[in-house]
């Protein structure tokens, strides 16, 4: 059943997918790769890297996963395939 | 509840209303406690209502979620909303250990513990973007089964129930640990008598219901876990800070905690990353990446989104779950932080082994209770006499806070003491490691259990058996499994703390390249998976034991790849020498020696056995791949069926036959 219409939506599934992948290497690691550059900053007394990994990153994962939610979501619709 | 059967949707309408209530009961149960307490009713007396009080309304919630239907036993009838399996999924994933021991895991490594607390939490990213909604549009009842209809055949299915098994009865073991711990410590129950009453409260939840009672006592144990893990850091922080929100405050603690160590002279800075426990970089980027992959896998945690209605409320409900474990990851460094503050407060004070009994009671009272939990000056805290004696060996009449050595799993229970809070909250806290502990015993019993039944006695042995006796093997099954669990956690394995972060990484490397290639890549067939899962999980297993269990030869075989310095090395040879020179009587303390020497130098590259997967994922990928593109492409049939877990609409692909 590789409809045009279904290669379409299964492309911008995976470009969703791999946009979400970067921003997950980018939190999970990239950032945490300059904590030492990053603990200079002092916010509220946290050192700015040590804030990213035990809150900052952390509140990424989350809205990064509602909006994810969302977004497949328009997808699917877009190209009725969403659940009735 | 029984009437549920029939119309299941009354109850999901009233669940907002029925765990409101429940909510509210328990909240009002904390404060009666704190009333009988400030009436004088004995400690002892509390901590048994606390935990008689929760178990009961759990195991009242898994009776009447009783059932003999197929569907609801094994995905709770695909009709559990986003947001409560969100919470179901929070107390499956937060484990006795995540409760009890993260938080001391923190206060130990500091920024290096970060680690656990971004692994945990980041895999569900992984979770939501590349398996959950496919395998829900599948509609498998368990992982195995999804591997076997996607690399057609039970050989593929048969090493999925292997690797399930490996991963996820290690853990169970130690859940069920963690509740004899609990019980031993509040109840004064014997540690092998409380292991069969941890066994009965997870017993009582899961037989009878299966996944619908599971999901249903999870939330409950969810609300009451979260209340208890809030309650101390909230207010450690008002007392510490004037303010109620110890993540915001927590700043304030790391400053207080810099200037404190710097003036106590301690060099390490529990800020400071890459220095503490042996994390330097790469052990602590590793660790991440096998804890997120490991989070992808684990087939305790996929199972639950099987039972959402639809494949659009899984991928909300992977959103859900996180934040509402978010809640609990983002607390526990701001704990572990204002428990630190308090121990370097205590100690800034002037601690001396004459002032200890009066100013910390609280150690010596841990310390009678297992004399492997508080240390001062290398000694067992027993009592001031002994401290003193302790101290006056190492000639130390300060007590440093160098002096004092903690157990990471006690840092949470001990907490209310050592912050000076009411015994009602002690007895919380340990109602709430008891609900954490109980829900992912229950998960992963039901993970164990469903495999079993499910995937090897239904689908390999014997495909005609009517739907009453699946039902009846299934809770067998679930009750032998959990009694050999109980019967090896009372032999109180040394290991199993470190058991339970392997299972991370063979569920890792043996699971996560066939899940996510057979959802990704449509090329990849049947020969690839088995061949990819046997050699990640092999590789994965071969990492893990040689370094632990065969540490010498390990260093034998691969000494030219360990990062092991030179002096190292030739103190390996030295022991090694030794043993062979040792007379019959001793070589056994010369094979100890010998032996614990290896340990700490067997790695490839100083990769530690913790992150094992480092090794296995990768090659599990590149062995898949390569062996997929060597042998023939999967069938038509295959590659529409494909197709079709690509897209929300329609019916599941599998159907089961129910009556």
């Amino acid at each position: 059943m590789a409809t045009p219409d279904r290669v379409s939506y299964w492309n911008k599934t995976r470009s969703l997918m791999f946009v979400m992948l970067a921003l997950w290497v980018f939190f999970g690691y990239v950032v945490h790769m300059f904590v030492g550059a990053l603990d200079n900053i002092v916010i509220l007394g946290f050192p700015f890297g040590y804030y990213m990994a035990a809150q900052g990153s952390l509140i990424a994962f989350v809205i990064m996963l509602f909006w994810f939610a969302r977004k497949q979501n328009a997808i699917d619709e877009e190209h009725g395939v969403a659940e009735e | 509840m029984a009437n549920t059967t029939a119309g299941g949707s009354d109850f999901t309408a009233n669940l907002g209303r029925v765990y409101g209530i429940y909510t509210g009961g328990f909240i009002a149960f904390i404060i009666l406690m704190a009333i009988l307490s400030g009436l004088g009713v004995p400690n002892r007396v509390i901590g048994y209502l606390f935990v008689a009080f929760t178990i009961t309304i759990y195991a009242v919630i898994g009776i009447l979620s009783r059932t003999m239907q197929v569907g609801e036993y094994y995905v709770a009838g695909r009709r559990v909303p986003a947001i409560y399996n969100g919470m179901a999924t929070g107390a499956d994933w937060m484990s006795g250990a995540s409760f009890v021991g993260m938080a001391g895991t923190l206060y130990v490594l500091g920024y290096d513990g970060l680690a656990f607390v971004l692994g945990w939490t980041g895999g569900y990213v992984l979770v939501a973007i590349l398996v959950a909604p496919y395998l829900r549009k599948f509609g498998a009842y368990t992982v195995p089964d999804f591997l076997s209809a996607r690399y057609g055949g039970n050989l593929a299915r048969f090493i999925g129930v292997v690797v399930l098994f490996s991963c996820s009865f290690t853990y169970v073991v130690a859940q069920i640990y963690a509740t004899g711990i609990i019980s031993a410590r509040f109840l004064g129950l014997d540690f092998n008598v409380a292991v069969y009453v941890g066994l009965a409260g997870i017993l009582v939840c899961s037989m009878l219901g299966g996944m619908r009672a599971v999901t249903w006592t999870q939330v409950a144990q969810y609300i009451v876990l979260i209340i208890a893990y809030l309650i101390p850091a909230i207010w450690m922080s008002t007392v510490k800070t004037g303010i109620p929100i110890p993540q915001l405050m927590q700043g304030m603690a790391l400053e207080n905690i810099t200037a404190l160590e710097t003036a106590q002279g301690i060099a390490v800075h529990h800020v400071t990353p890459f220095v503490h426990g042996g994390y330097n970089a790469l052990n602590y980027f590793l660790l991440i990446l096998c804890l997120m992959v490991g989070t992808a896998s684990l087939p305790h945690v996929l199972m639950r989104y099987f039972t959402t209605p639809s494949v659009r409320e899984a991928r909300v409900s992977v959103a859900w779950s996180l934040l509402f474990i978010f809640l609990l990851y983002f607390t526990a460094p701001a704990y572990a932080a204002f428990a630190k503050w308090t121990m370097l407060d205590l100690v800034a004070s002037g601690l001396t082994p004459d002032n200890i009994a009066e100013k910390a009671s609280w150690m010596m009272r841990w310390a009678a209770a297992d004399n492997t939990l508080v240390q001062i000056c290398g000694k067992a805290a027993l009592d001031a006499a002994s401290i003193a004696a302790a101290c006056a060996e190492q000639g130390v009449t300060n007590i440093g806070f160098a002096n004092i050595n903690l157990n990471a799993d006690m840092i949470v229970l001990a907490t209310p003491e050592m912050a000076g809070m009411p015994y009602v909250i002690s007895g919380l806290v340990a109602a709430g490691g008891l609900a954490a502990a109980l829900s992912t015993a229950d998960g992963l019993l039901l993970a164990i259990a469903n495999a079993l039944s499910h995937d090897i006695y239904y689908k390999m042995l014997d495909q005609h058996a009517p739907t009453a006796r699946r039902l009846v093997v299934s809770r067998i099954l679930l009750v032998v499994v959990a009694i050999c669990a109980a019967y090896v956690a009372s032999t109180k394995p040394g290991d199993i703390l470190a058991m339970v972060s392997w299972a991370f990484s063979l569920a890792a490397a043996g699971l996560f390249p066939a899940l996510v290639l057979g959802v990704w890549w449509k090329r990849a067939n049947s020969t690839g998976a088995v061949l990819g899962m046997i050699a990640g999980f092999g590789l994965c297993l071969y990492y893990l034991l040689g370094t632990r269990y065969g540490a010498v030869s390990f260093v034998e075989t691969w000494g030219w790849l360990s990062t092991a310095t030179a002096e190292q090395m030739t103190k390996f040879a030295e022991l090694k020498a030794a043993f062979a020179a040792a007379a019959p009587e001793a070589q056994e303390a010369a094979w100890t020696a010998l032996d614990k020497h290896a340990q700490t130098i067997a790695s490839w590259w100083g990769v530690k056995n913790l992150s094992a997967a480092a090794f296995g994922l990768p090659v599990g990928f590149v062995v898949m791949y390569v062996a997929s593109r060597l042998t023939k492409e999967p069938s038509l049939e295959l590659q529409e069926f494909i197709e079709e877990i690509r897209v929300p609409r329609g019916k599941t692909v599998m159907e089961e036959k129910t009556a």
